[in-house]
């Protein structure tokens, strides 16, 4: 379709006419319709009165009429007929669109039909107006857009996005599990698990205790423990247990459906990006950024363009130089070497810390110092600091394209963290093991104190009924270990302490370096602003990284404590603001200006991994390991998913459990899984034969178009042949 | 459908269009003296190219007057109302890829003989590199470009030619996109 200014008018003008009234106040419109009609039909003046109208002037000067014979008198019959018919047509085509005209009885309502089409027009784009408004800090990334350009944009609108992911789970958490037992479920001091044990109670509100998340924060609704496991709570009978249960399963189901409908929104854009036919076309017609609006970037721009078609001309000028391929090649290895000894010993470094961190849990806390205390989780948080610069450092060694070595450099970041996570998941593993064994030996000393408690209160009962009634305050009953609420705790502590590292460095890693930098100028040997250190980039890999794996860390988290979403929207929120400042505060853009777009699906792909890697051990978690038996709502039960069990037994009517029941026999289990299978093996399939139906086509027209080339090139040769023999 | 998508894309940026050509925010009215604040007589108001030229959006764009001519009334840069919208319609996030393509075409075709020729080329790298780069150089680059290009070998890109490479480039929409 040609596209042209006029189409866009004549497309306004069209909505225009069906939109607003037709003012028809004459006989004018229907005349002009039957005019319309009349066109259609073959004008015989013998048949017709004559009118004289404009349209319809017959001239005079015409010759007469030729006599009739026997074919013109058919011809003329079938004529009639067609044009009778026409006449039906056209009279039913009136009376069905009367309203439309401003005549006969369809007038009104088609009038009222308009009004509101129009009314609901406006509606629709006050809501789009109204949606666009909601979005929150288009400004801000606008600014930013403009003055560093799309890729370091993009790393904004993806924090944005999180935001909004996070704020889902935020709502489902706070409004179905800690709302409901905020509101319904027995107040603090009730039970044994909602209290601070009577040891603890000294300190339970220091601040360094409450910064740990131990005394009155654990004892809370912020985390796993707290939750009563009775079945229903409140007057509305809210099932509390099914009602977690069920949400931690939806927060993952919901992160992995919004995560792959982002992918598949973005495949669409790639199309065949690894093409090298339209190289310096591309560079030409798509290397400017209409984005820009700073003159700096647009200075920095014009550069990198500049130098990008500097390179592909020396590129393409130059001859295959043989370099000396045995050297790269042992440079590389070494490189890689080296990258292997850094995960190596940043897994062991953890590995190490955490053991540590078990030694000094079983030691009084008012012995440790703060570095004691927060060890494991500074050494993560500076591992994950220093280590990129390291990579930075031997790929010197590699001498690759630049886009090539941000890739190797990426990938080795991403190992590096999932490595260290991995190894965190490994420690805590052990250590829930660890209080599971004790749970054991808690579990008989509870039944020794129980048997002593009975006798008491027999005594007290036999001996002197005037005494104070026996009771045992919850804050003197035994406690269990409770494994769950200790991982919720130890996942809130990476996240605050990664928060912390982050903040940290920001200020002193770009606003404190770009303060030295711009007052000690003066007084300084060489310049520092383009030289040594200068003024930080913007990092945007290692800052997209770091955003997806402490989401990573909320997904793993958010099942043991509910509050994890909540306080990640903080995060989020302060973040953005935080860092917003800072780039344009104290960054400069990019002396190499690259562009987002091709990695957009590289760090989703990388998103949807974490996503997967996270809820592994959550689901073997709930799956295989038995809950504590004195905390969380599934206390007493052998295993977690058994609330769905009792659900079905309990509210549902009886032929459904057994429907269910027999749904779960495992002949139709294994039938549906094989079916499952079956299905996914054939859709590969498909996409395998799609895709290479696609890469034949593509071939076949770039044979096309070569082919056409040549011809053209050999018909333009003899045609200049030509030309030049005819001279 | 595409019709439908043009109206839809001069929707949105409608309001936030009309926002900017009465006021902008924190910048001053574009040109609080001709434009009139009451559109229903729709009056011919056309805004010289000079205040267009100087918006925060467009100064730093090296075809910001190749944009201005294509989208004005008669060529010149001096646009109206509709010929304002229209320009930000077509370059926000919404347009489709084939509108957006028309568009650039006519914006890279500097003589306006719906042909991206030779010329042409030169002018667009020239701008491109703000005469960094030699001649020599340029020309090479410009006949790099037809090689590629250029199907029917008549020596400059015609709209399909053009059509053809660029909806294939992976960057075409994220950079041919100005935001309001």
């Amino acid at each position: 379709v040609e596209w042209s200014g006029e189409c866009l008018r004549s497309c306004r003008r069209e909505v225009q006419i069906k939109v607003e009234e037709k003012e028809d106040e004459t006989e004018e419109s229907s005349s002009e319709e039957e005019e319309e009609v009349e066109d259609k039909l073959p004008r015989r003046e013998s048949l017709r009165p004559k009118r004289k109208r404009t349209r319809d002037v017959i001239n005079e000067d015409d010759p007469e009429p030729e006599p009739e014979d026997e074919e013109t008198r058919k011809a003329r019959e079938k004529e009639r007929r067609r044009r009778l018919k026409r006449g039906a047509e056209a009279k039913k085509f009136v009376s069905e669109n009367e309203g439309a005209l401003g005549k006969g009885k369809g007038k009104r309502w088609f009038a009222f039909k308009m009004m509101m089409a129009k009314k609901w027009a406006k509606f629709l784009r006050d809501f789009e107006n109204f949606k666009a408004a909601c979005v929150p800090w288009e400004n801000k990334i606008k600014a930013i857009e403009s003055q560093f350009g799309s890729s370091v944009a993009s790393y904004f609108l993806f924090l944005r996005w999180m935001y909004g992911v996070n704020m889902v789970l935020f709502i489902l958490t706070f409004s179905l599990i800690m709302l409901p037992e905020y509101l319904w479920g027995l107040p603090y001091g009730s039970l044994p698990r909602k209290t601070v044990p009577r040891a603890e109670e000294a300190s339970a509100a220091n601040f360094g205790v409450l910064y740990d998340f131990n005394g009155l924060a654990q004892y809370s609704v912020l985390f796993y423990g707290y939750y009563d496991n009775k079945r229903t709570i409140g007057w509305m009978n809210f099932r509390l247990p099914l009602s977690y249960f069920l949400v931690g399963i939806m927060c993952i189901g919901y992160s992995f459906l919004v995560v792959l409908k982002a992918m598949t929104k973005n495949i669409g854009d790639d199309g065949g990006g690894d093409d090298n036919t339209f190289n310096f076309s591309w560079k030409v017609f798509t290397s400017w950024d209409y984005l820009i609006g700073n003159p700096e970037t647009a200075d920095n721009k014009f550069n990198s363009i500049t130098m990008n078609f500097k390179e592909a001309i020396t590129e393409e000028k130059a001859a295959q130089v043989e370099e000396n391929v045995h050297l790269i090649r042992f440079l590389r290895f070494l490189a890689n070497f080296f990258v292997f000894l850094t995960l190596g010993g940043s897994g062991y470094l953890i590995f190490w810390a955490v053991k540590r961190s078990q030694e000094f849990a079983q030691q009084d806390p008012d012995t440790l110092g703060w570095w004691e205390k927060n060890e494991m989780n500074m050494v993560m948080s500076l591992l994950g600091m220093f280590c990129p610069t390291l990579f930075d450092l031997f790929a010197e060694l590699e001498d690759y394209h630049p886009l090539i070595a941000l890739k190797w450099l990426l990938g080795r970041i991403f190992a590096l963290l999932l490595g260290n996570l991995y190894v965190f998941i490994l420690a805590l593993m052990d250590e829930i093991n660890n209080k599971i064994e004790e749970e054991k030996l808690v579990k008989a000393n509870i039944t020794l104190w129980e048997a002593n408690m009975i006798k008491a209160y027999n005594a007290s009962f036999s001996e002197n009924s005037t005494g104070p009634p026996f009771f045992v305050h919850p804050a003197d009953v035994p406690r269990g270990p409770c494994w769950e609420t200790m991982v919720g705790q130890e996942f809130v502590r990476l996240t605050v302490s990664d928060v912390l590292t982050t903040y940290v460095t920001i200020l002193i890693g770009d606003f404190l370096r770009a303060c030295f930098v711009r007052f000690c100028n003066y007084c300084w040997c060489w310049d520092l602003e383009y030289g040594y250190p200068s003024y930080t980039e913007f990092d945007i890999s290692g800052n997209v990284l770091a955003l997806i794996f402490n989401q990573g860390m909320i997904w793993m988290g958010s099942f043991f404590a509910p509050s994890l979403p909540g306080i990640n929207i903080l995060r989020l929120h302060t973040s953005m603001y935080f860092q917003c400042w800072a780039v344009m505060c104290c960054n400069v853009p990019e002396a190499r200006v690259f562009k987002a777009s091709r990695s957009n699906n590289f760090y989703l792909g990388m998103l949807l991994l974490i996503l997967f890697l996270s809820t592994m051990p959550v689901l073997y978690m709930i799956v295989s390991l038995p809950p504590s038996f004195d905390c969380g709502p599934f206390s007493g039960k052998n295993r977690m998913f058994e609330v769905i069990g009792e659900t079905l037994e309990h509210d549902f009517p009886s032929w459904m459990a057994k429907i269910l029941r027999q749904l779960s026999n495992p002949g139709l289990v294994i039938a549906v899984i094989l079916v499952m299978v079956l299905a996914i093996y054939y859709l590969n399939a498909t996409a395998k034969g799609q895709k290479a139906a696609n890469l034949d086509l593509k071939k076949k027209m770039k044979m096309q178009a070569l082919e056409n080339k040549m011809r053209n090139k050999k018909m333009a040769a003899a045609r200049a042949a030509a030309a030049a023999g005819r001279q | 459908g595409q019709q439908a998508n043009s109206l839809h894309t001069r929707a949105a940026g409608s309001v936030s269009g009309l926002h900017i050509f009465h006021k902008e925010g924190d910048h001053e009215d574009l040109a609080p003296q001709l434009v009139p604040l009451d559109y229903t007589t729709c009056p011919d108001v056309k805004v010289p190219y000079e205040l267009i030229g100087s918006m925060p959006e467009l100064k730093d764009n090296p075809f910001r007057q190749r944009i201005a001519q294509v989208f004005s009334e008669d060529g010149d840069g001096h646009m109206t109302l509709d010929n304002f919208l229209d320009m930000f319609s077509v370059m926000s996030e919404m347009a489709p890829r084939d509108l957006k393509a028309y568009y650039a075409f006519k914006i890279y075709d500097f003589n306006n003989d719906d042909y991206i020729c030779a010329w042409d080329l030169e002018q667009t790298v020239t701008k491109l590199t703000r005469g960094e780069l030699s001649a020599e150089e340029v020309s090479l680059v410009c006949e790099k470009v037809l090689d590629e290009a250029d199907g029917d070998h008549d020596g400059r890109l015609s709209l399909e030619d053009f059509q053809n490479m660029i909806l294939r480039a992976p960057d075409f929409l994220s950079t041919f996109h100005i935001r309001i």
